[in-house]
């Protein structure tokens, strides 16, 4: 019977999970302000011009802002507080 | 809205910050070089990962009613035992592997013996905290004891002599195991009296196998990087594309006593007597020259720009390539890096066709942070000045067996740390 090792686990210590919930959904789009959030990935913009056209064609009752924080990779509240200010949904776009 | 390759990474990312439910849509890889038609077309188009038409789920995911988990978030504690069940040798090797704690090369298991010797390496208390990591911006710290390191220090092979080593490169917080799809690696240099205290090898193959404490001081950087900052799985917590083989081990130490000049770390303002680590972020990039009387100008200029814009290179010089920079006038390191700088010429449209510069570079150019702002503002065909002087590292290393130089991309990011703090 080979002998049997007590040997310590090698991973770090993760921080605790707490739940969040989401942000209450609309009931529709319509007459309401969306921000596309370019989040500055080359080429991202370009993506976003192809969704703003989409909800302009298809959804034109969608008031669309478009958005980008100052910095990539890095909190931009005052980005943030703008679209808390003035808009009703916010999509983030696009990763590589 | 991410790229179909990133939906695991997207979905992990949402689990660890409490919302799962979090609404994502996909588009297929890459955005980044695709046209507008070809980008409309992924807008039109179908979701790669969840099915159906892409919009569908965007309009979807804005309006549709939440249910009752969505409103809850899920709450978890992902806390490990300190020991694992007692199991054979081979079993608990096979775990290792499966687990991916290991480089998939084979480990010396930590049992509470191996690690209270490696502990013996330290005068700190094993449940101080050294620091926090992850493997990138995007997401959440871990955190690590003195303990974990000495635990992953024995995993990789070293000996309690080198733990304040290994130490003071996890309290940088620098990862060695970065999940940047550009396949970032760190590369680790030492400097003082730790080195030959501990038989660190600045000579004939410091950048290779020929060297216990090279060898595992650079393999515990990196598997304690992976396994205390929460992983290094593909398509989860690692997605470099290609991977890169410095991540294996990368540690070397400088030749000081053959350098021409001051010490790496004194020309950053530490005393010679107090042994530093130095951790460069990079490893994208390695050329190689020798100097020579004719050309060796137009060879730096060429191998310059040949060099990631983004990343500026260690020029790590045998000392004979250094002592022959001397006799060309470079007297001082500071004087090298300064021409080198000034030579790391390019057109602006190659310096800004580049999709990190474009990422992470253009805004600050946009937002007139300067060089930058002036680059944006040049012709494109007008030469910027690539890398500035602190983007550039020149370091002695090499056993005078040939005039030879390398140049790897490594960048410093606060990150020379003092060892003698981990003893």
């Amino acid at each position: 019977m080979p002998e049997k090792l007590t040997v310590h686990d090698p991973r770090g210590f993760p921080p605790q999970v707490a739940g969040k919930p989401l942000a209450p959904r609309l009931q529709s789009l319509d007459g309401r302000t969306l921000y596309l959030v370019d989040c500055l990935f080359d080429n991202s913009d370009a993506f976003v011009d192809q969704l703003h056209a989409w909800f302009t064609e298809h959804m034109p009752g969608v008031e669309i802002k478009r958005i980008a924080p100052r910095e990539s990779w890095v909190d931009d509240p005052e980005m943030c507080a703008a679209i808390q200010q003035d808009g009703d949904a916010a999509v983030l776009a696009v990763g590589l | 809205m991410h790229t179909h390759v990133f939906a695991r990474l997207a979905r992990s990312v949402a689990r660890a910050n409490g919302m799962p439910t979090t609404r994502q849509a996909f588009v297929p890889q890459p955005v980044v070089g695709r046209s507008t038609e070809e980008l409309r077309a992924y807008v039109d188009g179908e979701d790669p990962v969840n099915g159906g038409p892409f919009m569908q789920h965007v309009i979807e995911g804005l309006t549709n009613p939440l249910q009752d988990e969505d409103l809850a978030g899920m709450s978890f504690d992902r806390s490990a035992p300190r020991l694992l069940d007692p199991d054979t040798e081979e079993s608990l090797q096979q775990r290792f592997a499966e687990e991916r704690w290991t480089d998939f090369l084979p480990v010396v298991l930590p049992t509470e013996e191996r690690v209270a010797q490696m502990l013996a390496g330290t005068s700190r208390a094993l449940d101080e905290v050294v620091g926090r990591m992850r493997p990138t911006a995007f997401r959440e710290f871990w955190e690590f004891t003195v303990e974990k390191v000495a635990v992953n220090a024995v995993m990789a092979g070293a000996r309690p002599e080198y733990l304040p080593v290994i130490l003071a490169a996890m309290a940088s917080g620098m990862t060695a195991r970065s999940s940047s799809t550009t396949s970032f690696s760190t590369i680790a240099m030492v400097n003082g009296p730790i080195r030959d205290e501990i038989g660190m090898n600045s000579g004939i193959g410091a950048f290779g196998p020929y060297n216990h404490a090279n060898a595992t001081i650079g393999r515990a950087y990196s598997m304690a990087s992976q396994n205390l900052q929460g992983g290094s799985t593909p398509g989860e917590t690692y997605m470099g594309s290609q991977g890169n083989s410095y991540a294996y081990s990368a540690a070397f130490a400088e030749n000081e006593e053959r350098s021409p000049w001051t010490p790496f770390h004194v020309q950053h303002g530490f005393d010679a007597d107090t042994s530093t680590v130095s951790l460069f972020l990079g490893g994208w990039y390695t050329q190689f020259g020798t100097i020579r009387d004719d050309t060796w100008k137009e060879r730096f200029r060429g191998q310059l720009a040949a060099c990631d814009p983004f990343i500026g290179p260690i020029v790590a010089l045998d000392p004979l390539a250094a002592n022959k920079l001397v006799e060309y006038g470079f007297d001082t390191r500071e004087n090298l890096v300064d021409w080198l700088a000034e030579s790391s010429l390019r057109p602006a449209r190659e310096y800004w066709d580049n999709q990190w510069m474009q990422t992470l570079v253009r805004p600050w150019a946009v937002l007139g942070q300067e060089p930058f702002a002036t680059y944006l503002k040049a012709e494109p065909d007008e030469p910027v000045q690539t890398f500035r002087p602190q983007d550039i590292s020149v370091v002695v290393v090499g056993g005078e067996t040939g005039g030879t130089y390398k140049l790897i991309a490594g960048a410093l990011r606060d990150s020379i740390v003092s060892i003698d703090d981990w003893r």
